[in-house]
């Protein structure tokens, strides 16, 4: 296959990054895309001119560090990570757009490469249950029906890679913090700090700049695991309930 | 040097119990004076950086990725063992004990891995309060499974997506100590040197991978939870990232390397499909339950999967069947992945490239039924559609064994200290618990063992001994550290040469897998070691590194990461070539049973090869650390 790429080009966060254009004539229906970037890295290098700077690791699809904006869609044509699209999902003779992910709390470090450090201040900010190593109760002990511990599994599996922010045209990071909230709103090992948890991460995701939602669905649909905006949903309804009935409110007697 | 293993006397099932109560603990109002340093944050190092912020030391954490939730721990798919005995059939400490001795070929410390099985018990508990959603029976209570051919039903599991909910635990439980302030976190940072002052481990050197800069921090102790080393055979189920270089820079600061050719390769991998292929891809080898091993009579080179259904059973040798007709298709790893090499060394491999066998689920599905299968195998058979666009209901996959995880690694004591005190290795960057090979759903729970509830005791048995004054970033070792590292860097992006890293990768990959893979002679390793010398000579005058050492340059991070693997890989050379015996994962071609099979040397090898660094280009120094077995007796596998 021969393809043309036209990549974005950034020095660093503070330099101007423009589009450049490469015709790539080696490659293979069977590479991954990432193959397809190492392939025109090497040629890259050997040319004399500097590789395509992008991030990746377990290239299996859940690692979460691939991100890449294919096309104008968050990991390209399919409903997969980036280092899971393979290029027969390409036409020979294609034009291929690659940008980094778009959004003001995601800055570009260089070329494809942005920084989703917000993402992990964002769980700092209560994205666990609060119990140290050691003196926990036997597993067997809390019994959970199946269903529900199936749902919170379900929602346990965003991979962080950040499409569901890079879909939205707001640039909101709703699923990916509705998917931790709900994990363990459901779980009985959240119910102690259910309140606390989805106020402070709900106040930490405004903080970094995220946009709001605005129920356009996008992220739900570009999302490489398939989790649901139910969850979103959920997060709605356990941040008005926690803020309305929050324990500071009600030592207060109540909202007064 | 003598080896001192620490490992406790009396009774093995007392023998971790007594140890903790002889530990020396440090007084809670003192851990707040100790700094730790942990290198990785995957199972082993957020386990261990979590743990001991709780207890109130003062960590600093580091990984390479932009997230320590990256880590590839989060890619293990099976599960985690757990001597739980919740299904009642008969599973005990001891029994996880016996079968993790004898899965490693006897080439384990005894100690170690009874207290592995022994913590394996809370590993569950704790993971379960932290939220973990693990499989559960619709009583509502927690679902096993039989993996790995073991008889009892001990594995826990997450879907297809242990390792994930697993690290993502202990990332919660990082974050926690984070947020509380107890734990430092420094990601996209790069171990690229210890620092030795007075003998002891007492800090790293580190590159910002963003802005290049070369920092150092001090602590009282460092922890290096780095991994397995399986990327030095450039092709592997590793992620891209993961490397040798925290562990490789330790041993040339004094650690001893132990058992650096134990490998472990995973017969059920997807296949390579060119020359552009950058990693390989693991299904789960539970597949070998219902699918059917085989390759045709006859070579037919390029044989298409699509094209196999035309082949009639007259003209189809199903291998482990015919070879090991008890156990079949489900002989252990080693030995489907070694006869899947024969077959395809024969020339009747099929694909494009000949290096791959059927794995055929045509029998299954008319027996059970498709809808069957797929409960069974949906995700896998979607996995390998997806990657491969040849549909597995109706063609056979294609598979081939691919290097998995690495056994060896940095020896450690009872104590999980390496020989340079105050330095530990935790997780897979260390050599202790799996011997020669690994039992399935091992890794994940000798992470977590060591991060959670064995660092936490004997780390404070050594920090009681050491004065709390901190030793400064300006004094020489340091110092000299730095302009090590730096005189490295420079002299990598001087060379500008004509061969891309990737290449020199591959071409080391290749020697690694042809000569010190699943099969070993003397005559193949002794000519390996000649190419990977002359390969190093050529990296340092060829190696074409472009961009600057001040900026995100992921060509010069992967620089130096080969460098080091290079060097590896010649060590892992000289290990194959002392060890003269077929040993768990490996087969020595020298040393078989009349039938080809493969014969252990109890008398000559029952010891962990540990491997001291005298100098640049010098020969490392062989130390044996003999191995006692008190509870077992050893025996040689048999499979026919």
């Amino acid at each position: 296959m021969k393809i043309t790429l036209k990549v974005w080009r950034q020095k660093d966060a503070n330099s101007k990054g423009a589009f450049k254009t490469y015709e790539h004539s080696h490659v293979s229906q069977d590479m991954s895309f990432l193959e397809m970037l190492d392939v025109l890295n090497n040629e890259l290098v050997q040319k004399g001119e500097e590789s395509i700077a992008f991030d990746h690791d377990c290239r299996e699809g859940i690692c979460g560090m691939c991100s890449l904006y294919i096309n104008g869609r968050p990991h390209g044509p399919l409903q997969t990570t980036t280092c899971q699209l393979h290029m027969r999902s390409f036409k020979d003779g294609e034009t291929i757009t690659i940008e980094p992910w778009r959004a003001k709390a995601f800055p570009v470090v260089k070329d494809l490469v942005v920084d989703r450090s917000a993402f992990d201040r964002i769980q700092r900010a209560g994205g666990y249950v609060s119990v140290n190593t050691g003196g926990v109760p036997d597993a067997n002990e809390i019994a959970i029906p199946k269903k529900i511990a199936d749902e919170a599994f379900d929602a346990a599996t965003c991979i962080g890679c950040g499409a569901c922010v890079a879909a939205c045209k707001n640039a909101s990071a709703m699923l990916f913090v509705s998917a931790k909230v709900s994990q363990f709103a459901l779980l009985p090992q959240g119910q102690p700090e259910r309140k606390e948890r989805v106020e402070k991460m709900v106040a930490q995701m405004d903080d970094e700049g995220f946009g709001a939602c605005t129920n356009t669905k996008a992220c739900e649909a570009e999302c490489p695991k398939g989790i649901s905006v139910a969850n979103i949903a959920r997060m709605n309804r356990e941040y008005f309930s926690a803020i309305t009935s929050s324990y500071e409110v009600m030592a207060k007697g109540g909202g007064d | 040097m003598k080896l001192d293993s620490k490992a406790p006397e009396g009774p093995l099932a007392e023998k971790w119990t007594k140890h903790k109560f002889n530990l020396k603990l440090v007084n809670p109002a003192n851990k707040r004076k100790y700094d730790v340093i942990v290198v990785g944050t995957g199972l082993a190092g957020a386990s261990a950086a979590a743990s001991l912020g709780e207890l109130g030391y003062n960590v600093k954490a580091f990984c390479f990725q932009d997230s320590p939730r990256r880590a590839h721990s989060i890619a293990a798919q099976g599960g985690i063992n757990a001597a739980k005995n919740y299904q009642n059939d008969g599973d005990s400490i001891y029994r996880l004990f016996y079968d993790t001795i004898k899965g490693g070929d006897y080439r384990a410390r005894e100690a170690n891995v009874y207290r592995l099985a022994e913590v394996s018990v809370n590993i569950i508990d704790q993971c379960v309060a932290q939220g973990v959603p693990f499989a559960r029976e619709y009583g509502g209570l927690l679902s096993n499974r039989s993996f790995g051919g073991a008889q009892v039903s001990r594995t826990f599991y997450a879907r297809g997506q242990t390792g994930q909910q697993l690290l993502l635990g202990a990332y919660g439980a990082l974050n926690r100590q984070i947020a509380n302030g107890k734990v430092k976190m420094y990601t996209r940072s790069e171990m690229l040197d210890v620092v030795i002052v007075d003998g002891k481990a007492r800090g790293i050197i580190t590159r910002d991978l963003i802005t290049g800069k070369i920092e150092s921090h001090s602590a009282h102790a460092v922890l290096l939870c780095t991994g397995g080393y399986g990327n030095v055979f450039f092709l592997s189920t590793n992620a891209k990232g993961s490397n040798v270089t925290a562990a490789w820079r330790a041993h040339k600061k004094g650690a001893l390397f132990a058992n650096p050719c134990f490998t472990q390769i995973h017969p059920t991998c997807i296949p390579v499909t060119g020359d552009h292929q950058s990693k390989l891809t693991l299904m789960s080898e539970s597949l070998r339950n219902d699918g059917r091993v085989w390759v045709p009579k006859t070579a037919r080179p390029g044989l298409k999967a699509a094209d196999a259904v035309n082949i009639p059973e007259s003209e189809r040798d199903y291998f482990l069947e015919r070879k090991y007709p008890s156990f079949g298709n489900l002989v252990p790893r080693d030995v489907a992945s070694r006869n899947a090499k024969y077959v395809c060394d024969e020339g009747r491999g099929v694909g494009t490239t000949g290096l791959a066998v059927f794995l055929d689920f045509s029998d299954a599905i008319k027996r059970d039924g498709e809808a069957t299968i797929r409960a069974k195998y949906g995700n896998l058979f979607d996995m390998y559609a997806q990657i491969t666009g040849d549909n597995p209901y109706k063609s056979p996959m294609m598979i081939f064994p691919a290097v998995h995880y690495t056994m060896g690694g940095l020896w450690v004591d009872y104590n999980l200290m390496t020989t340079v005190p105050g330095l530990y290795a935790l997780g897979e960057a260390n050599f202790s618990d799996h011997g020669a090979n690994r039992l399935g759903a091992s890794a994940l729970m000798q992470g977590l063992a060591d991060g959670y509830f064995v660092i936490p005791y004997t780390l404070g048995d050594y920090l009681a001994g050491m004065p709390y004054e901190k030793v400064s970033t300006d004094r020489p070792e340091f110092k000299e550290a730095i302009d090590t590292v730096q005189s490295r860097i420079n002299k990598l992006l001087s060379i500008k040469g004509k061969k891309t890293v990737d290449q020199f990768h591959r071409e080391l990959g290749l020697t690694m897998w042809d000569y010190c893979g699943m099969s070993r002679s003397e005559k193949g390793l002794k000519f390996a070691k000649e190419k990977i010398q002359k390969l190093k000579e050529e990296f340092w005058s060829n190696v074409a590194v472009l961009g600057g050492a001040g900026e995100l340059n992921q060509e010069l991070e992967k620089a130096l990461r080969v460098a080091d693997f290079i060097e590896l890989g010649e060590l892992m050379v000289d290990d194959a070539l002392n060890r003269s015996e077929s040993c768990g994962g490996h087969f020595r071609e020298e040393s078989a049973t009349p039938d080809g099979e493969a014969k252990r040397k109890d008398d000559e090898f029952a010891y962990v090869a540990a491997w001291e660094y005298k100098g640049e280009n010098q020969p490392e120094a062989l130390h044996k650390e003999e191995l006692i077995f008190e509870n077992v007796k050893l025996t040689q596998r048999s499979y026919k």
